[in-house]
């Protein structure tokens, strides 16, 4: 049952908000011992929430667009007094002092939050494998990742376990697991998020978003989530978009260009998919084209500099002083190190050397600074693409879900993974991956729609045309 | 030869406060080389006259009246640190030997 749905029954008193999360509780409890898409299932409090829900329709309120709609929140957004994780040593057993802005809008909704999602430490991953408390299993096929670092909030959509999630996408987070779990994933344009809450990981690059099982259910809960924010500087001031009105208005006329860079490399399986959306975007009346992106191709690169040298400064909170674990030492100093030492995971650590050595003297401009204009000719290229187009068409990721194990003694095959998905937050333009049927090996496709900044009623125009060619 | 020596790990090491065994020394100099090699074509562009993007907009800092609000409980941010005495949080010794 879709979000829209269980909502729509909710308000009008036809279904109870307890009957809705109790199902989803039943279900959760069928498959998580096999997944692992929470650190933490909140069945009490998710049941007393949906009992408040009940109690407001029956007294005749309206509890909101979100009314008893079970939502799974990634586990680096802070929830009062309730653990938030990072799915790291470091933060076990951290209960936050305060609610990030997005789960506030969320319960002012109605929605109904049912636990925290696993994921990769501190979201630096692609594989959901670098969490300190155990891989998350695609729903698909549970010998595959799910994806990452929103792992646990692709695969608890995908299996039924919330009718959403929200994650967080620095390079790809949200959209590359939904891609690989089949779900709907959004990156919003940079700013139009608070990220007042969110546990930073490279500032720049950073924001939330919605993972759903249709681009409907994903389009009201960004217009949920989204809106500006006194809390978070960096929040456009701007009202949240207007979009669920728009997604029968179809692409007629629209321009889409299929980034040439991004499809070169990818999988057969993936390419097929992206050609069928292509063709289908085209039936449905807009013009597809090649486009060229060209500086996309170093966008990997310039993106593993500039993250890890924002996550080495970010993370350097983490000493065991105010928050989460602390090793002692005989001096402050030799407590920080073996703290850091104890809390941080491989890949976490990796991240936090390379960052640290990138903006090391002797290194700044050749890594830092040459990423930053880099990142100066990333924008340039997009803005002279959409001179001549309203989207853009790529795959998501490059191949569909992989083996558990696959890529985890070799960080740069993982880095790879996000090669599609870096440019746009490199950008901080918007873009959604859509479910476009499944590969030759019978695994979940993502295909990507990138749209300019702000262009989100557009962008989910295109992707709900896409997901109705579906549709036989 | 690689692009990051032992040396070089334990130096940057430090500098992120990061203890690291004998054994992630050498882990970190072949996989950080693995990426800076990767890293490399960075280096080919030509960026002569391009301005660096920090940031994807270029917002103004906002800044909030200067009037009493609401903060956060400090009891309950206390209670959720490693070590507290009097209101604050505790460290080791940060100078010098102890009293």
């Amino acid at each position: 049952m879709s979000a829209i749905e269980i909502a729509r029954d909710v308000r009008a008193g036809s279904r109870s908000a307890r009957d809705v999360v109790e199902e989803h509780l039943a279900t959760i409890a069928g498959r998580e011992a096999e997944l692992h898409a929470f650190n933490l299932v909140l069945a009490d409090s998710a049941l007393a929430q949906a009992d408040e829900v009940d109690r407001r329709v029956a007294a005749g309120e309206d509890p909101g667009p979100l009314a008893g709609v079970p939502v799974a929140l990634k586990d680096n957004l802070c929830t009062r007094g309730v653990p938030t994780t990072c799915s790291s040593r470091m933060l076990e057993g951290w209960r936050p002092p305060y609610d990030a802005t997005v789960v506030t809008r969320l319960r002012e909704a109605g929605a109904v939050v049912v636990g925290k999602t696993n994921m990769d430490e501190f979201a630096m991953g692609s594989s959901t494998e670098n969490s300190a408390f155990g891989p998350t299993r695609n729903p698909h096929d549970t010998s595959r990742v799910p994806g990452g670092s929103s792992g646990g909030s692709a695969a608890a959509v995908a299996a039924g376990f919330a009718a959403l999630a929200l994650g967080s996408d620095t390079g790809g987070s949200i959209r590359q697991p939904a891609a690989l779990c089949g779900v709907v994933g959004v990156k919003p344009t940079y700013g139009l998020v608070s990220r007042y809450g969110l546990v930073a990981f490279a500032s720049s690059l950073d924001q939330i978003g919605p993972l759903a099982g249709s681009v409907a259910d994903a389009a009201l809960a960004l217009e949920v989530i989204a809106g500006h924010d006194r809390a978070d500087s960096t929040s456009i001031p701007h009202a949240a978009p207007t979009l669920s009105g728009l997604l029968e208005r179809g692409v007629d006329g629209l321009r889409i260009g299929v980034v040439r860079e991004l499809v070169e490399g990818i999988d057969p399986d993936v390419g097929t998919r992206l050609s069928k959306a292509a063709a289908a975007l085209e039936a449905a009346g807009a013009k597809v084209d090649e486009a060229s992106v060209p500086a996309v191709t170093v966008g990997l690169s310039a993106y593993y500099v500039l993250a890890t040298a924002e996550a080495s400064s970010n993370l350097a909170r983490y000493d065991g002083v105010r928050y989460g674990l602390r090793v002692d030492g005989d001096d402050v100093g030799a407590m920080y190190g073996a703290t850091r030492a104890a809390g941080f995971g491989a890949e976490v650590k990796r991240r936090i050397m390379l960052g640290t050595y990138a903006l090391s003297a002797g290194y700044y401009d050749a890594y830092y600074g040459q990423a930053q204009r880099v990142r100066t000719l990333i924008l340039a290229d997009f803005e002279a693409a959409y001179g001549s187009y309203d989207l853009l068409l790529a795959p998501t990721a490059p191949t569909t879900a992989f083996a558990l194990g696959a890529k985890t003694a070799d960080p740069l095959a993982m880095y790879l993974s996000d090669v599609c998905t870096i440019p746009s937050n490199m950008a901080g333009h918007p873009a959604i991956s859509v479910p476009y049927g499944r590969g030759d090996d019978g695994l979940p496709v993502g295909v990507q729609l990138l749209a300019p900044a702000l262009g989100e009623a557009t962008m989910f125009r295109a992707a709900a045309a896409l997901e109705r060619s579906l549709v036989p | 030869m690689s692009l990051i020596s032992r040396d070089d790990v334990a130096h940057v090491a430090r500098l992120a406060r990061l203890g690291v065994t004998e054994e992630e020394l050498d882990r970190f100099a072949e996989q950080l080389a693995a990426v800076l090699e990767h890293a490399a074509d960075l280096a080919t562009l030509d960026t002569a006259g391009v301005p660096p993007t920090a940031h994807p907009f270029s917002l103004v800092n906002v800044l909030r009246d200067d009037v009493v609000g609401r903060s956060l409980d400090r009891d309950e941010v206390l209670a959720m640190a490693p070590a507290v005495e009097d209101g604050r949080f505790r460290v080791p010794r940060i100078l010098g030997d102890a009293p």
